[in-house]
């Protein structure tokens, strides 16, 4: 029993995470007849909190309230699972990340997050503009421009062969690759 | 009641699309909705645990410097695969008896488009959607900002939506 506990608190190992996250497809098609997606949820807040007459945000939310349950879920799992279930090493990255993430500026190599970029002090700079500011709104405009998002498209559409979803699962790596490897040097060097 | 009449006439204009609705027939009380909240959380805590809220990660994923994410995401991929093909296969019902609706994507440029754009994003918030809420949940306060700002985004796009090519 123990050995299970300390094994839980190891960082999961991808063959473990991957199948518990695909089996939520099925879950929640048989639980209640849901396809699985989350950046829809951000479309019922819009729609429940700041519909402004706009016709994309007129429709019964509450009917879709199930998926703001889930993400709430989700926020609570992350709170559970950070204080209960933390990981009692280091947290392991590769060596050529942080050789490459060193060169463009991170000292923090710490925590799941680089502590010089997130955190209070940085929100107010031109880094937390762009990093939190922009990047939010990017993941927020271009999920519900593309229809779904890592879970919508990724996992349930190509779960169900959908080509338009293989489509822009490619698109979201193209545009990660692009960040990663031609702006983000860029951006970097801003400060 | 006039209201409602309302958002009766918008939604025969404009068909209510979203990539995850709610297709059961029958309408669900607030203890019905547990169900999501448990399987949320288990959600929550896979992300968690498997580091995938970690902007870290995201990073050696783009970098190509680690198999960890691609690991999760093929796993993922063809588990739910398999239980689609399963689902469809046997006819099997969901536990209230209903036949589980699946729905076919139409190719749309927003694909290409909004997924590029939500691709840029990925790489510098380290997060999709689901994980932004997971890391607010694990104490990474900042991220209230991200997601506020996601949800800003998310509404600018549904103000310019017919101004957008697609």
């Amino acid at each position: 029993m123990n050995q299970l506990f300390d094994f839980i608190l190891q960082p999961w190992p991808w063959y473990v995470a991957g199948p518990l996250i695909g089996l939520t497809v099925p879950t929640l098609l048989l639980i209640g007849n849901k396809s699985f997606g989350i950046s829809s949820s951000l479309r019922h807040v819009c729609a429940a909190c700041f519909p402004a007459d706009i016709p994309f945000f007129k429709y019964d939310w509450k009917k879709e309230i199930w998926n703001l349950i889930f993400v709430l879920g989700v926020f609570f799992g992350g709170i559970i699972a950070s204080n209960f279930l933390e990981n009692p090493n280091d947290f392991v990255l590769s060596e050529a990340t942080i050789n490459d993430l060193k060169a463009l500026g991170i000292k923090d190599f710490a925590g799941l997050m680089p502590a010089d970029l997130f955190s209070v002090e940085t929100l107010f700079s031109v880094k937390g503009l762009i990093f939190f500011v922009v990047g939010g709104f990017l993941v927020g405009f271009g999920t519900r421009y593309a229809g779904g998002c890592t879970s919508g498209h990724a996992i349930m559409g190509l779960s169900n062969l959908q080509v338009p979803s293989l489509i822009a699962t490619c698109c979201f790596m193209v545009g990660g690759f692009t960040m990663t490897h031609l702006i983000m040097p860029i951006i970097f060097k801003l400060f | 009641m006039k209201n409602i009449q309302k958002i009766q006439d918008t939604a025969v204009v404009e068909p209510f699309v979203c990539e995850a609705p709610n297709d059961m027939k029958k309408a669900e009380s607030w203890t019905d909705n547990i169900k999501y909240l448990i399987v949320g959380i288990l959600f929550g805590i896979v992300f968690v645990k498997a580091e995938i809220i970690s902007w870290f990660r995201i990073q050696e994923m783009f970098r190509l410097q680690s198999f960890h994410m691609y690991g999760v995401i093929g796993s993922a991929v063809v588990v739910g695969m398999i239980s689609v093909f399963l689902i469809k296969k046997f006819n099997i019902k969901t536990i209230a008896g209903e036949t589980v609706d699946f729905h076919p994507k139409k190719f749309q440029k927003g694909q290409v488009y909004g997924g590029l754009l939500f691709g840029l994003g990925w790489a510098i918030t380290g997060a999709c959607p689901g994980p932004l809420f997971a890391q607010i949940g694990s104490g990474y306060v900042v991220v209230i900002v991200t997601l506020f700002s996601a949800v800003a985004g998310t509404w600018t796009y549904g103000l310019l939506k017919d101004k957008l090519p697609n």
